[in-house]
């Protein structure tokens, strides 16, 4: 703990070389360039070992996932001028996951074979939406978000109507472009 | 007890700990440093709980998205004492809150912040900041529908940040949605980083205590002077101060075996907080609230404005944040007494005030509809009694059209809207049918979802809402749309 790095050790008489042991003209020479050698090398050594732990943190910011599409299930469950629960798993996901890769949206069958399905996550802050068929609204419980049957804004903090998923109907089935959760900047 | 004082000579030798405690234990403390001074202990107790309780909970708790929650009903049910340490974590988190915020009301009051303890205000305030990051980061740790959903609202939040939102997101949730990976992250934070940060900032909290002495309870009239202090502080220590054990520490002792003897009380008697409905993100059927310590913040987010919600969101932190650090240099000199600082009172009085109040607002939450109070509550019968067939029609539509999910009845209803008891004497038969078709003021448009039909039931029936001995709303002059037979049954 006392024994401090030399810098000058003024008053105990003792020379930086008398300490080193009896050391040689020029020892105090290749100290410093041992030093500057040391932080250089711990620098770059740092750096190395710095860039794979940054790259994994931030990972997940920089990797893009693309949608893919997602079988809903057949048209005929979709019937004509109804809005419907649909449920399907996520197709990014990890093996631990568990229930939190299903996701949940909301399918309106305008006419046959024209659909509207909306993300089940209020635009506002997200919290999931509720489609009431008598009132023919969907609310939010977080807010009071309130929406129309097309998915626009009725009433309520939200800046925007209800974000929708892309549609597509191939072999009878109920095709929707799915992955990322939706959000403001770019929604599913 | 020769051998034993020999062994601690031995010990004390190669170690010097005990040269280097005592000074910790007896150092000189304020004679008048009483009551006042015994949240901080508190605190640094509820912390170690934590740890200790924490590291408990890790020996079972399985941090996977597909395996959590259930961990968490195992622990309740089938590890002996499972439930017990659950619920001890638990309360501890928000007694350590609490006492924090009473610590800290009572140095911004106390003005202890000023000269020489300006950092210690700053590490107590990044101790706050880590200390509601743990409390968050536990709530997701619980991974039921709260955890969930709160995530997608911290994920949405930080998807209105300009230009970066999408990378932030990425960032929080660890991935593309909330799942797996968003779990694991919160799980290093809530049991690495954020106490391995706690537990650093709390050492320098205590290096900075003993550096810097506890300061003396403010006198009108005692004022900081910088350059004078801290030798006139070291002498008043000498002359009068009292060491710290057992002086002081006799009342934390006190105050902490009142605080924990509490906390198990409470443990025992209300059990551990959730794990509430399962994370499946396709049961919608959910009310998601955060956990008390952030309640005030969910108040005030569903409070502002939509039109300046983000800005707010977004800054209002950072700016909270900067205050509190700058607090100590915007004032580090002068007087110490709250009788001489009535601005400053008033600010903490404020906002304490402020607080208390969105998280009464947080927790009642009026701007919530009651999403199944259509379905669930009843129509008052004073409400239907005597009324046309028209009219009782008309509450039939009131009801399966989903009013009462904003609206209340005889106080059973949603609070978003105005409770409508007595609407009929604020509009007028033209005015509701209006209100019913174009909404406006927060509702919705129900002129495209109502057939003209069911119009003229419900607006007839919320036309004999008023009092009886008060008249409906009428516009002097104005011709009565109202249908005679409608007028004239009341």
């Amino acid at each position: 703990m006392n024994d401090r790095p030399t810098k000058g050790c003024q008053g105990c008489g003792c020379s930086d070389a008398s300490r080193e042991g009896g050391a040689i003209e020029g020892q105090p020479a290749r100290r410093g360039f041992m030093v500057k050698l040391g932080a250089g090398l711990l620098g770059v050594g740092g750096l190395l070992t710095a860039l794979p732990i940054v790259g994994y943190i931030i990972g997940p910011a920089t990797k893009r996932f693309t949608n893919v599409w997602v079988d809903l299930g057949a048209v005929s469950v979709f019937p004509a001028g109804q809005t419907r629960f649909a449920t399907f798993l996520n197709p990014i996901r990890q093996p631990t996951d568990g229930d939190s890769a299903k996701t949940a949206c909301w399918v309106r069958c305008i006419e046959a074979g024209k659909f509207q399905v909306f993300a089940i996550n209020c635009a506002h802050l997200g919290c999931p939406v509720r489609w009431f068929e008598q009132s023919k609204l969907f609310m939010c419980p977080c807010h009071g978000g309130v929406y129309y049957q097309d998915g626009s804004r009725a009433a309520g903090p939200p800046p925007r109507g209800l974000f929708e998923y892309q549609w597509k109907v191939d072999g009878g089935k109920l095709l929707i472009d799915a992955g990322r959760l939706p959000g403001l900047e770019e929604s599913v | 007890m020769k051998v034993l004082k020999a062994s601690l000579g031995w010990i004390e030798e190669r170690t010097g700990v005990v040269a280097f405690v005592a000074p910790l234990l007896f150092h000189h403390v304020p004679r008048n440093a009483k009551w006042w001074y015994v949240f901080g202990s508190a605190t640094l107790m509820f912390f170690t709980i934590q740890l200790v309780t924490g590291v408990c909970l890790a020996t079972v708790y399985a941090p996977s998205a597909a395996q959590a929650w259930e961990s968490l009903n195992y622990i309740d049910n089938h590890v002996p004492m499972g439930w017990m340490l659950r619920a001890l974590h638990g309360w501890s988190s928000n007694a350590m809150v609490v006492m924090m915020a009473i610590h800290m009301l009572q140095v911004f009051l106390h003005a202890s912040y000023k000269y020489p303890r300006e950092l210690n205000w700053i590490t107590g305030v990044f101790l706050l900041l880590t200390t509601l990051a743990l409390a968050f980061t536990g709530q997701v740790m619980r991974w039921d529908q709260d955890a969930y959903w709160g995530l997608g609202i911290g994920a949405a939040i930080a998807d209105r940040i300009p230009l970066v939102g999408d990378e932030v997101r990425a960032l929080l949730l660890g991935g593309p949605i909330i799942g797996g990976a968003t779990l694991n992250r919160f799980f290093a934070l809530h049991v690495f980083v954020l106490p391995g940060a706690a537990i650093a900032l709390v050492g320098l909290h205590m290096v900075l205590i003993i550096k810097n002495g506890i300061s003396e309870m403010p006198k009108p009239g005692a004022v900081v002077v910088p350059s004078m202090y801290r030798k006139e502080f070291e002498e008043r220590m000498h002359k009068d101060g009292v060491p710290f054990v057992p002086d002081a520490a006799q009342r934390d002792m006190v105050f902490c075996g009142v605080c924990l003897i509490g906390l198990v009380a409470l443990a025992a008697f209300y059990g551990p907080f959730g794990p509430g409905g399962m994370p499946d993100p396709t049961i919608i059927d959910t009310n998601p609230r955060p956990d008390y310590p952030f309640m005030w913040l969910f108040g005030a987010v569903s409070l502002l404005p939509p039109s300046s919600e983000t800005a707010i969101m977004l800054i209002a932190p950072a700016v909270g944040v900067l205050i509190l650090v700058a607090l100590p240099f915007m004032s580090n000199s002068g007087e110490r007494a709250p009788s001489k600082r009535p601005a400053m009172v008033l600010i903490a009085l404020v906002t304490v005030m402020a607080i208390a109040a969105l998280t009464w607002e947080g927790t009642t939450s009026s701007w919530s509809p009651v999403m199944n109070g259509w379905s669930s509550l009843p129509t008052p019968v004073k409400f239907v009694r005597g009324r046309t067939p028209l009219e009782m029609q008309g509450a039939v539509v009131f009801q399966f059209a989903q009013c009462r999910n904003c609206h209340s009845l005889d106080g059973l209803g949603g609070k978003r809207g105005p409770e409508l008891d007595d609407v009929a004497t604020r509009l007028s038969y033209d005015q509701l049918v209006r209100q019913v078709q174009q909404g406006g003021g927060n509702m919705p448009a129900y002129g495209k979802n109502l057939d003209s039909a069911q119009t003229a039931a419900v607006v007839a029936f919320l036309a004999t809402l008023h009092p009886a001995n008060e008249p409906d709303s009428r516009i002097p002059g104005a011709q009565l749309s109202v249908p005679t037979d409608n007028a004239t049954a009341r």
